[in-house]
């Protein structure tokens, strides 16, 4: 496979992020998914220093994440529509390029793909396309939308039967999800290497300490205070052990990144923060449930394809930003890239040690979605801003010159290696 | 409340009717020796599609791991909560796993490591599924 082509000549030059709200509340045309999209595409040309004429490239996903089994949570119809531009879903909990770009006025984009999925996939797609010239300067955007209603309780789980792939796993319970996914391998993670559960609490917390760091973020931005281990293990349980605090808090927030050339980047008005390498995968579950030597294969077979591409190894990562939406996954992305020489089973002594961001380990220096609301960008975000050196309270004591950052399931998404250097 | 009733498709016609006499049936590739649930158009180690056939297995495993689901998604299955969802390995082919709420085990005092035999229980009209029970 060797190292990306690209490698060091794409950059992120400017990224953007909404409020990060609990929900929209249906009335305040100021804060739907679609108002959220243009003010975040607008901060990240603003931070980059572009205008919309120049933008010729706009990956946006039209999802909200809330997906097909979001029930209540996830459309606002079917109710009369409002005036133009939200005469329909589209602006109010749905975007995509389209609509994006004649709200926003870019005359001169020339890419704009549809059905792109996840900010995983995205991240990658737009570094190759502007790598592979078929746009200069693309926009990424990733709105994550939200309603009134529990979320993901209406739709299809809210049916007496079970078709297609649920007809294997609804019928006794599992609704699907990363929750379930990496539930059972931690049970057995637990088993194997030894430890309890509430071993995630140190992380979980850190995790919280870094959101309350982030100003954009849910927990900064709406007054919430810092979670304690107390707080952690008395919590309640949604998947016994998986805890309340154990999953992040779905938010209505949209958020925007500008990637463009190294070149075009270099004249921009923040420091280019270049692309080393990116990687996506969709590993297929060998049967019912993915166990934990499974999820071990595949982390590991994801780190390996990561590194070889950057060509960089596991010393030369200094952020380290992986997923985090359940946090009994989190683990297993820390083992299989031996971020500061963690090994299988290392995970719970390395929480219980220093992960603070002015610490030696300052893991998932973002708050990732734990800490800031189920954004997906989190860990994106703050690896930029890290190597610009701009991460305020969040900013990293040790070297950052280099950071990882994922949105991925340990079976399917992706990972993106930036770099304050070209090579 | 009774369970979510499985919509049985093309492919998965047979293993549900095979549920239906209570017989546990699962895909099995000639080429490569192997069970594979839940089934596919192809093996998944050899991508063959031609050389899968339906093989009966004797419903005898044990429980790897379990959680209690306190505050699930699926409104149906609500007014069971809590209750467990354990991991049970088919000792045919230990990497064949089914998911089971282990009837008559109390939420929480799920036995790990313990055998288990297959047992069918009905949840619609015509339909069973294929449920574990703990035995010895």
């Amino acid at each position: 496979m060797g190292v990306w082509e690209h490698r060091g000549m794409v950059a992120v030059a400017g990224f953007g992020h909404s409020p990060v709200d609990r929900r929209w509340d249906e009335t305040s045309m100021d804060k739907t998914l679609g108002a959220y999209s243009m003010l975040a595409c607008d901060m990240a040309m603003k931070d980059a220093g572009v205008t919309p004429d120049q933008i010729d490239g706009v990956i946006c996903c039209e999802s909200h994440i809330a997906g097909n089994s979001g029930g209540t949570s996830s459309t606002w119809a079917p109710r009369p529509y409002f005036d133009a531009p939200y005469d329909s879903e589209w602006g109010l909990t749905l975007i995509n390029a389209e609509w994006l770009v004649k709200q926003m006025e870019m005359p001169n984009v020339k890419y704009a793909p549809s059905n792109v999925p996840t900010i995983g996939e995205m991240m990658g797609l737009a570094a190759q396309s502007v790598g592979d010239g078929l746009c200069t300067t693309c926009l990424v955007i990733y709105p994550t939308g939200n309603l009134e209603g529990r979320y993901r309780r209406g739709g299809e789980n809210a049916e007496d039967y079970a078709k297609e792939a649920r007809q294997w796993t609804v019928p006794w319970g599992n609704h699907g999800g990363n929750d379930f996914i990496n539930i059972f391998p931690h049970n057995q993670y637990c088993l194997k290497y030894g430890g309890t559960h509430d071993d995630l609490a140190p992380f979980v917390i850190n995790q919280h300490r870094n959101g309350l760091l982030t100003p954009w973020g849910y927990n900064a931005s709406s007054g919430m205070v810092q979670l304690t281990d107390e707080d952690y293990v008395n919590s309640r349980y949604i998947l016994n052990p998986l805890r309340i605090f154990d999953c992040d808090r779905p938010v209505n927030a949209s958020a925007a990144y500008l990637v463009t050339t190294a070149e075009r980047a270099r004249d921009m008005r923040q420091p280019p923060v270049y692309v080393l390498n990116h990687s996506q995968h969709n590993f297929t579950q060998r049967t019912t449930q993915p166990d934990l030597d499974e999820i071990e294969d595949w982390t590991d077979r994801a780190a390996r394809r990561m590194y070889e591409g950057a060509g960089l190894g596991p010393a030369d990562v200094d952020i380290f930003n992986p997923y985090d939406g359940y946090s009994v996954m989190s683990q297993f992305f820390l083992e299989a890239f031996q971020w500061h020489g963690v090994k299988r089973g290392d995970a719970f002594a390395f929480y219980a040690d220093d992960i603070r961001v002015e610490g030696p380990h300052p893991f998932s220096s973002s708050g990732g979605n734990l800490g800031n609301g189920r954004t997906r960008t989190a860990m994106y975000t703050d690896s930029i801003e890290q190597l610009r050196g701009s991460a305020g309270p969040r900013q990293v004591t040790v070297r950052a010159e280099t950071a990882l950052a994922a949105f991925t399931t340990p079976s399917s998404g992706g990972w993106m290696m930036f770099g304050k250097h070209p090579s | 409340m009774p369970k979510i009733i499985p919509v049985p498709d093309e492919l998965s016609k047979p293993f549900w009717d095979a549920v239906n006499e209570k017989r546990l049936l699962l895909q099995n590739c000639t080429v490569c020796d192997r069970l594979q649930y839940p089934p596919r158009q192809a093996c998944l180690s050899c991508g063959s599609a031609e050389k899968l056939e339906w093989k009966d297995v004797e419903g005898r495993g044990h429980v790897s791991t379990y959680i209690v689901i306190e505050d699930g998604r699926l409104n149906r299955r609500m007014p069971d909560q809590p209750y467990n969802l354990a991991l049970i390995t088919l000792d045919q082919d230990p990497s064949i796993n089914f998911y089971s709420n282990l009837p008559g085990v109390p939420p929480y005092e799920v036995p790990v490591g313990a055998a288990v035999q297959v047992i069918f229980e009905e949840v619609g009209p015509d339909q069973l599924i294929h449920e574990w029970q703990v035995v010895g």
